[in-house]
């Protein structure tokens, strides 16, 4: 795995819209927002706020892990983004443009409240060999069933908190959050195959991690 | 196809871009492949879980305040902004 640390985004190469992507841009309906805003319409500005806030938010606390942070990058985030506005060229979607700054905001707070150890997209990522899946038990239809909602949830953050940040960062972009693979690796300042490459192993991490709670009871499937 | 080669395709697998012969491939590893199928499945499950179940939530009430102190900032800014130009 290369480093490809955050910071150095901007340096290397990055995946870049297809023409058709960027025709989809150009009529999306945050455009006309974003001219607004660049204009100094402050009401745009809230719009765009309303729409994305929750995002943003989950986003951060997906990285950070702590909730005060979360709330203060989003208001960093917003700030930013309003201060730099005239920096967004429409060569990525705005969502996207926002989760960046998002992203480097909470990295920065994880750094601050790790003192010392620096940490980056690649913190922790493992070796190849952690790919393999040792697990092959197949899981209930709906194993959600078997426990209520607050138990769930517990199980659902516990399990992606025990993951190394950039696995679960990508994770949240990708699978929770919706973006496509080209977005996230925009929005992370990552390769494309860095992105599948962490995606993968985040996702069968997780499958690991929660094969005890939703694997099939009967045992005969166990390893 | 082997294992590792459709692990490394698995992200591919969930994409509705992924092109129609490469699905077509994966699906024929999954079929002859107990491992791969599992995986597959429980890798649709954990991400529809995921997506259901929304693990942060941020109240109304916060999201005011969090709007209000951005606005005010904003405001700040683009005072200052006029107030050098003149
Ligand atoms: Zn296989």
């Amino acid at each position: 795995m290369t480093s490809s640390k955050i910071e150095r985004a901007a340096l290397e190469p990055m995946a870049t819209l297809t023409s058709e992507e960027k025709e989809a841009n150009a009529l999306h309906p945050d455009l006309l927002l974003v001219e607004k805003v660049k204009a100094g319409d402050l009401s745009a500005f809230e719009q765009l706020m309303r729409q994305y806030d929750r995002q943003i938010f989950r986003i951060a606390l997906h990285i950070t892990q702590n909730r005060e942070d979360a709330e203060d990058i989003v208001q960093d985030t917003f700030f930013k983004a309003f201060q730099k506005v005239n920096q967004f060229q429409g060569n990525s979607k705005f969502y996207t443009w926002l989760v960046r700054i998002a992203v480097n905001e909470s990295l920065m707070r994880l750094r601050k409240r790790r003192s010392q150890k620096t940490v980056s997209m690649d913190d922790e990522i493992q070796t190849e060999e952690g790919s393999i899946p040792r697990d092959f038990a197949d899981w209930m239809p709906n194993p959600e069933q078997n426990y209520n909602r607050a138990e769930l949830a517990d199980i659902l953050r516990k399990t992606i908190q025990g993951l190394p940040p950039g696995f679960r960062t990508v994770f949240a972009l990708r699978d929770i959050d919706g973006l496509s693979t080209e977005e996230t690796a925009q929005a992370l300042g990552l390769s494309v195959p860095a992105v599948k490459s962490r995606l993968l192993r985040a996702r069968l991490q997780l499958r690991e991690r929660l094969s005890r709670y939703f694997r099939v009871a009967t045992g005969e499937h166990a390893q | 196809m082997n294992c590792t080669e459709f692990l490394a395709n698995l992200a591919d697998y969930f994409d509705a871009k992924t092109a129609a012969t490469l699905r077509s491939e994966l699906a024929q590893h999954m079929d002859g492949c107990n491992h791969c199928h599992v995986t597959v499945n429980t890798t649709r499950q954990i991400i529809e879980i995921y997506r259901n179940n929304e693990l942060y939530e941020l109240p109304d009430s916060i999201r005011t305040q969090l709007h209000q102190a951005v606005l005010t900032k904003c405001a700040e800014l683009k005072d200052n902004k006029k107030k050098t130009k003149a």
